[in-house]
C-alpha cells in the first residue's frame, strides 16, 4: 500500500539517487580548485628507510617546476608529503589527516610495502586513488580486489624472474645462492627467484642467507654462502649492505656471477664504496638511464633531467637514483591529470592511471614504455639487464618483459 | 676449515670495532654509573665530520687526528652544557636526554650530509691481506688500532698524574674533592674521551659498513652486549667483549641459529650473562652490606 | 609518595572526563584516530609507570610486550576467527606470563643493566616476529589485516566513534584498576621495595614475587594497549613495533611523571602530538629540512627535562605544594 510516508520515501531515495548520479559524473574530487590540485603522500624522511626521503624532495621540486611552467591545464599541482617514519600507524595517521583534514584529492607514491598496505583498504573502502605506490611488491597490482591501488615500478617478483630466465638461458648448471633482506622486499625477492626457476629447476637454489636492516655488515652471510659452493650470487638488497657483499665477495675471492637488485643500482651510494674494481662483473636490471653514464650526455631527456636537479635540486642529487626514480614518477603523474582534461573527480583520474598507453618519459630506457590498462595494474613490466664495466653500467641484451 | 677461519676473521675485524664502542661505553659508564645511549651517534656525527674534512682535501691521517680532537672537545661540551646540570635530577631523565641528543645527532647528520650511504676511505689499503682474504688490510688495520687505543687507555690511567686523579674522581669522589681534585672537570674530560675514542670507533667502521647516519645503531647494540659481556665497569673486560661477542656472533649466526636471529643471539648472550654472572665476566662483583 | 585528591585535582579529572566523552560527536575521524592512539599509548604508560614509576625497574623493552599483545590479537582474531573483545584480553593474558617470566631473570640485575637488557629485547623483537618459522601465524613481512569492529547492538556510532569508546572505557577501566593497586597495600609494597628493598624484605615483604608479578602486570597493561592499537590500525607488521616506540614509552612515563599516573595522560597526549608539532616548527626551513623535526624534537625532549625533571606530574605537584604553603604562610 502506499502511503504517504512511504512515497515520500520513495522520492526521497529517487531525488538522491538522482542527485548522486549527476555528481558521480561531474564533481571534481576534494582538494581540487580551479587554481589548484592537492595531492597528498607518506614519505620515511626519518627512521630507518630516511634515504628514501629523496624520492619526496625530488616530485616536490618535480611539481614546483611544473607549477612554474604553468601548471596542469591551468591548476597547479601541490603536493602535500608528510614523514610517517615507516612506521604503519603513523602511516594510518598522516593518510587520514591528508584524507580528512588536508582534504587531498588522492594519494601518490606513497612509500613502502608495509605502509601502502596499512592504508590500502582505508583507500580503497572511501574510493581514494592509491597512485603509484613506491614499492615494488606484487600485491599492488590486483585490479580485482584492489581497484583503486596501482603499482609503478617493476616488481621485485619481475626482476627475479628476468634473472632467473636468464641464469636458465646461460648457465643452466648453475648453482645459486642468495642474500635477500629479511623485510617484504627480500622476501618477495626470494619468492619471485625460486617462482623463476619453478619446480623442475628449484634445486638449482643451494643455499639462502637473510639480513637484518639494523646489522651493521653481511660479511658474516656473504662467507657462509660461498662456503655452500655456488657460482651465482644473487644480491637481494638495499644499497648499503649491497655494497658490502659486493666487497667481501670479492675480498674472500669468490668469483660467482653476481646479479645485484636494481634498487641498489646508484653507481655512487653502491659501485664506488664497494670499490668499482671490485663491483665489475655485477649484473642488475635497469629500466632507468644511469645519470653516470656518459652514453645519455647528449640525450635530450637526460638533459631534460639534468637541467632539472640543476634549477631545483642540489647538485648530488644528480647521480642519486632516487632522485631519477622521483622525476619519472613526477611525469607519470602529470600525464595522468593531463588526461583527466576538466574530469577531475577521483573516478576519472583512477580511469587515466589504467590508462596509459606507451607512455616514454625522459629518463626511461628506450624501448620502455608506461603501459596500464584495467586489468593490468603494473605500469612499468620490461627491464634490460646491464652490466657493470668499472665505470658504468653497460647494457646488454634487449629488453626483457617479466 | 676456510669457511670458519672466514668468519673468525671478519668476526674478530667487527670485534675489534665494537671493542672500542664499548670501551666509550665504560668509560662514561666509571665516571657516571650512566651508560650514554647517545654513545653511537656521536661516533657517527665525527665520522662526517672526518668525512667532510677530507672532501674539502684534507689527507686522511690529519682529518683522523683532527676529528679525535674535535670530538674530544665536543665530548667535554656537551657534558658540561647538557650533562651536567641533570647530576642532580633522576637517572631517567638523563637517559631521556641521551635519548634527545642522539635523535638531535641523527637528524643533523642527515640534514647536512643526506641519508644516502657514502664511502669513506680507509688509510689502510683495501685489498686483501694474504692470499685466501680471510681479512682485508684495514680490517686488520682496524684490529690494530683498537689494540692500540686500549693500550693508549691502559697507560693514561694508570700511569699519568691525570688518569690517577680521574680514577679516583670516579671512585670516591668526596675524598677527591677533599685531596683537590677538581671531580666536575674530571667528568667532563671523561666525556671528552669517550667521544675521542668513540670517534676512532666510527672512523675504523666506516669503510666496512659504510657511512650513513644510521650506522651506528647495529654497532651500538653490539657494543652493549660487549661491555655487558666482559663488564661494564672493566674496561679490559668490555673490550674482550666486544672482540667475543663479534666472534661469537658470526659464529653463532653462520653455525647455529642462522642470521636471521643474530640480534636475539645478542639479546640471549646479555640475559645469559645477567644471570649468570651480573657484572660480567671481568667486572668487580658488588656484594651489598645488609 | 602517593597522590593525594583535592578540589584542583578532581575539577580537572572531571574536565578531562567531559572532553573525553564529548569529543567524539564533533570530531573527523582522523582525530578520533589520534584520540584512540594518545587512549593507547596512555594505557601502555600506565603499565611502564606501575613498573618503572612505582617499582623502579627500568624497561627500554615494553614495546615488546606491546608487540606481543597486538600480534597476539591479530593472530586470534584472523587464525582463530576470536571477536575482538576475546582476543585482547587473551592476548593480553599472553603477555602477562611473557612478562611474569623475563621478571625473573631480571631479579638479579637491575638499574641499567636491566635497562640494557629490555633494551636488547625491544631491538631484537621485531626479528623475532618476522621469523619464517613463524611465518604461517605472523604472516612474515608483509603483515596481517584486521577489519575495524562495529558498533555491537546497533548503538548509533560509525567505527571510529565505536573504537574511540571502547578504548576509552578500556583506559579509564584500567587505570581504575591500577589506581587501586596503587593506592593499597600493593602500592606501598612496590614503592617500598623501589626505595628501600632491604629493609621491605626484612619487613616481610616478599620482593622476588612483587617484582615478577608487577612486570606481568605491566606486560599485561602494554598488551591490552598493543592489542588495541592492532584493531585501530587495522594492520600489523614487524615495522609498527621498532625499538622507537619503546623508546617513545620511556620518554612517555618521563614527561608524564614517574610514580604518577595521571601523568599517563600527559606522556601519551606528548609522545602522540610533539613530534607533530616539531614537523611544523621546521615546515618554514623549507624541502631540505625533512630530516629536521628529529632534532627539534630531541632538543625539545632536552628542554622540557631541564625544565621539569620530574614530569608533568612532578611539577603539578611541586605547583599545588608551592600553593598551599604560600596559603598556610599567608594564614600564620
Amino acid at each position: 500500500m502506499i502511503t504517504r510516508r512511504t512515497f515520500l520515501q520513495s522520492s526521497a531515495v529517487a531525488a538522491a539517487f538522482a542527485a548522486s548520479a549527476d555528481s558521480a559524473r561531474a564533481d571534481n574530487a576534494p582538494g581540487v580548485t580551479d587554481t589548484e590540485i592537492k595531492i597528498g603522500q607518506t614519505m620515511p624522511y626519518s627512521g630507518p628507510a630516511s634515504a628514501y626521503g629523496v624520492i619526496g624532495r625530488t616530485e616536490t621540486a618535480y611539481f614546483k617546476m611544473i607549477n612554474e611552467q604553468g601548471g596542469v591545464n591551468g591548476r597547479k599541482i601541490n603536493l602535500i608529503s608528510l614523514d610517517d617514519g615507516y612506521s604503519p600507524p603513523k602511516t594510518v595517521e598522516q593518510t587520514r589527516r591528508l584524507v580528512e583534514d588536508e582534504k587531498v584529492a588522492f594519494i601518490f607514491n606513497s612509500l613502502g610495502t608495509p605502509p601502502n598496505v596499512a592504508i590500502r583498504q582505508y583507500l580503497n573502502d572511501n574510493k581514494i586513488p592509491q597512485l603509484f605506490v613506491a614499492t615494488g611488491a606484487a600485491i599492488f597490482a590486483d585490479p580485482q580486489h584492489f581497484p583503486w591501488t596501482i603499482g609503478w615500478q617493476p616488481s621485485y617478483v619481475t626482476e627475479a624472474k628476468i634473472f632467473a630466465k636468464h641464469i636458465l638461458k646461460t648457465k643452466p648448471d648453475a648453482k645459486i645462492a642468495i642474500l635477500y633482506a629479511n623485510d617484504g622486499f627480500g622476501k618477495e625477492y626470494l619468492a619471485g627467484l625460486k617462482e623463476g626457476l619453478g619446480a623442475d629447476h628449484a634445486g638449482m637454489l643451494i643455499k639462502e642467507a637473510s639480513y637484518e636492516n639494523s646489522e651493521p655488515t653481511v660479511d658474516s652471510q656473504v662467507v657462509t654462502l660461498q662456503g655452500s659452493g655456488a657460482d651465482v650470487f644473487l644480491i637481494a638488497a638495499t644499497p648499503k649492505f649491497a655494497a658490502q657483499a659486493i666487497r667481501k665477495t670479492f675480498d674472500i675471492g669468490w668469483t660467482p656471477v653476481r646479479y645485484m637488485t636494481d634498487v641498489s643500482q646508484s653507481i655512487a651510494s653502491v659501485m664506488k664504496p664497494a670499490g668499482l674494481d671490485k663491483s665489475k662483473g655485477v649484473i642488475t636490471a635497469v629500466y632507468g638511464k644511469d645519470p653516470t653514464d656518459a652514453r645519455w650526455k647528449d640525450d635530450p631527456g637526460f638533459k631534460e633531467y639534468a637541467a632539472f636537479i640543476e634549477k631545483y635540486m642540489t647538485p648530488h642529487e644528480l647521480i642519486d637514483a632516487f632522485a631519477v626514480y622521483g622525476f619519472g614518477l613526477g611525469a607519470t603523474m602529470v600525464q595522468v591529470l593531463k588526461q583527466c582534461g576538466a574530469d577531475l573527480s577521483r573516478a576519472s583520474v583512477m580511469k587515466q592511471a589504467a590508462n596509459l598507453k606507451d607512455l616514454e618519459l625522459p629518463m626511461l630506457l628506450p624501448g620502455i614504455k608506461i603501459n596500464t590498462s584495467p586489468d593490468n595494474f603494473s605500469p612499468i613490466r620490461q627491464e634490460a639487464l646491464a652490466s657493470f664495466n668499472g665505470a658504468s653500467w653497460e647494457q646488454f641484451g634487449e629488453v626483457l618483459t617479466g | 676449515m676456510g669457511e670458519f677461519l672466514h668468519q673468525l676473521a671478519s668476526g674478530v675485524a667487527l670485534g675489534g670495532v665494537y671493542a672500542i664502542m664499548a670501551l666509550a661505553l665504560v668509560m662514561i659508564y666509571q665516571a657516571t654509573q650512566l651508560i650514554n645511549f647517545a654513545q653511537g651517534e656521536m661516533a657517527m656525527f665525527s665520522t662526517y665530520f672526518a668525512w667532510k674534512l677530507m672532501d674539502l682535501g684534507a689527507p686522511y691521517w690529519f682529518a683522523f687526528f683532527a676529528t679525535v680532537a674535535a670530538s674530544f672537545i665536543a665530548g667535554v661540551a656537551i657534558e658540561r652544557l647538557i650533562v651536567r646540570p641533570f647530576a642532580n635530577a633522576p637517572v631517567l631523565a638523563s637517559v631521556i636526554v641521551f635519548i634527545g641528543l642522539s635523535l638531535i645527532f641523527n637528524s643533523l647528520a642527515g640534514w647536512l650530509y643526506g641519508f644516502s650511504v657514502t664511502s669513506f676511505d680507509s688509510p689502510f689499503s683495501g685489498r686483501p691481506w694474504f692470499g685466501a682474504g680471510y681479512i682485508s688490510a684495514h680490517e686488520l688495520g682496524a684490529v690494530l688500532v683498537s689494540l692500540c687505543v686500549l693500550a693508549l687507555v691502559y697507560v693514561f690511567f694508570r700511569f699519568t698524574p691525570l688518569g690517577l686523579a680521574m680514577r679516583a674522581a670516579a671512585q670516591n669522589p668526596v675524598s677527591s674533592r677533599l685531596v683537590g681534585i677538581r671531580v666536575g672537570w674530571m667528568l667532563a674530560v671523561g666525556w671528552g674521551l669517550a667521544a675521542a675514542i668513540g670517534s676512532v670507533a666510527g672512523m675504523m667502521a666506516a669503510p666496512i659498513v659504510y657511512l650513513d647516519p644510521n650506522m651506528m645503531f647495529g654497532v651500538l647494540l653490539y657494543a652493549f652486549a660487549g661491555a655487558v659481556l666482559g663488564g661494564i665497569d672493566n674496561p679490559f673486560g668490555a673490550a674482550f667483549g666486544g672482540f667475543a661477542v663479534g666472534v661469537l656472533g658470526n659464529l653463532i649466526g653462520a653455525y647455529v641459529v642462522g642470521d636471521e636471529v643474530k640480534l636475539s643471539v645478542a639479546l640471549a648472550i646479555i640475559i645469559a650473562v645477567l644471570v649468570w654472572r651480573p657484572s660480567g665476566l671481568f667486572g668487580r662483583r658488588l656484594v651489598a652490606r645488609v | 609518595m602517593v597522590e593525594r585528591g583535592g578540589t584542583p585535582h578532581t575539577v580537572v579529572t572531571l574536565a578531562i572526563a567531559v572532553f573525553a566523552l564529548v569529543f567524539p560527536f564533533f570530531a573527523s575521524g582522523y582525530h578520533l584516530y589520534q584520540g584512540e592512539q594518545v587512549l593507547i599509548f596512555a594505557i601502555a604508560l600506565l603499565g611502564l609507570n606501575l613498573l618503572t614509576g612505582y617499582n623502579g625497574q627500568i624497561s627500554l623493552g615494553h614495546g615488546a610486550f606491546f608487540a606481543i599483545g597486538g600480534y597476539g590479537t591479530a593472530i586470534l582474531i584472523t587464525k582463530f576467527g576470536l571477536p575482538y573483545w576475546a582476543a585482547i584480553p587473551l592476548a593480553s593474558v599472553v603477555c602477562f606470563i611473557a612478562g611474569f617470566l623475563f621478571g625473573f631473570p631480571a631479579l638479579r640485575f637491575g638499574g641499567l643493566y636491566l635497562a640494557l637488557a629490555t633494551f636488547a629485547l625491544a631491538v631484537a623483537a621485531p626479528q623475532i616476529l618476522i621469523y619464517k618459522g613463524f611465518d604461517a601465524y605472523t604472516g612474515g613481512a608483509m603483515g596481517l589485516q584486521l577489519a575495524k569492529p562495529h558498533a555491537p547492538f546497533g548503538l548509533p556510532f560509525n567505527v571510529d566513534q565505536w573504537l574511540y569508546f571502547f578504548c576509552l572505557a578500556s583506559a579509564a577501566a584500567l587505570y581504575w584498576a591500577a589506581s587501586n593497586l596503587v593506592r593499597g597495600r600493593v602500592g606501598r609494597a612496590l614503592i617500598a621495595i623501589r626505595d628501600q628493598p632491604i629493609a621491605a624484605e626484612t619487613m616481610g615483604v616478599n620482593a622476588a614475587l612483587y617484582k615478577t608479578t608487577c612486570f606481568g602486570v605491566s606486560a599485561l597493561y602494554a598488551g591490552v594497549a598493543g592489542g588495541l592499537s592492532a584493531i585501530a590500525v587495522g594492520f600489523v607488521s614487524p615495522e609498527s613495533f621498532g625499538l622507537a616506540l619503546s623508546l617513545a614509552f620511556l620518554v612517555g612515563i618521563v614527561v608524564g611523571g614517574l610514580a604518577s599516573l595521571g601523568g599517563a595522560l600527559f606522556g601519551a597526549l606528548f609522545i602522540e602530538f610533539v613530534p607533530n608539532i616539531a614537523d611544523q616548527l621546521t615546515v618554514s626551513f623549507g624541502e631540505s629540512a625533512k630530516a629536521l623535526p628529529g632534532a627539534v624534537y630531541g632538543a625539545l625532549l632536552i628542554l622540557v627535562m631541564a625544565a621539569m625533571p620530574t614530569g608533568v606530574a612532578g611539577a603539578a605537584r611541586a605547583a599545588a605544594r608551592a600553593l598551599a604553603w604560600s596559603r598556610q604562610a599567608k594564614v600564620e
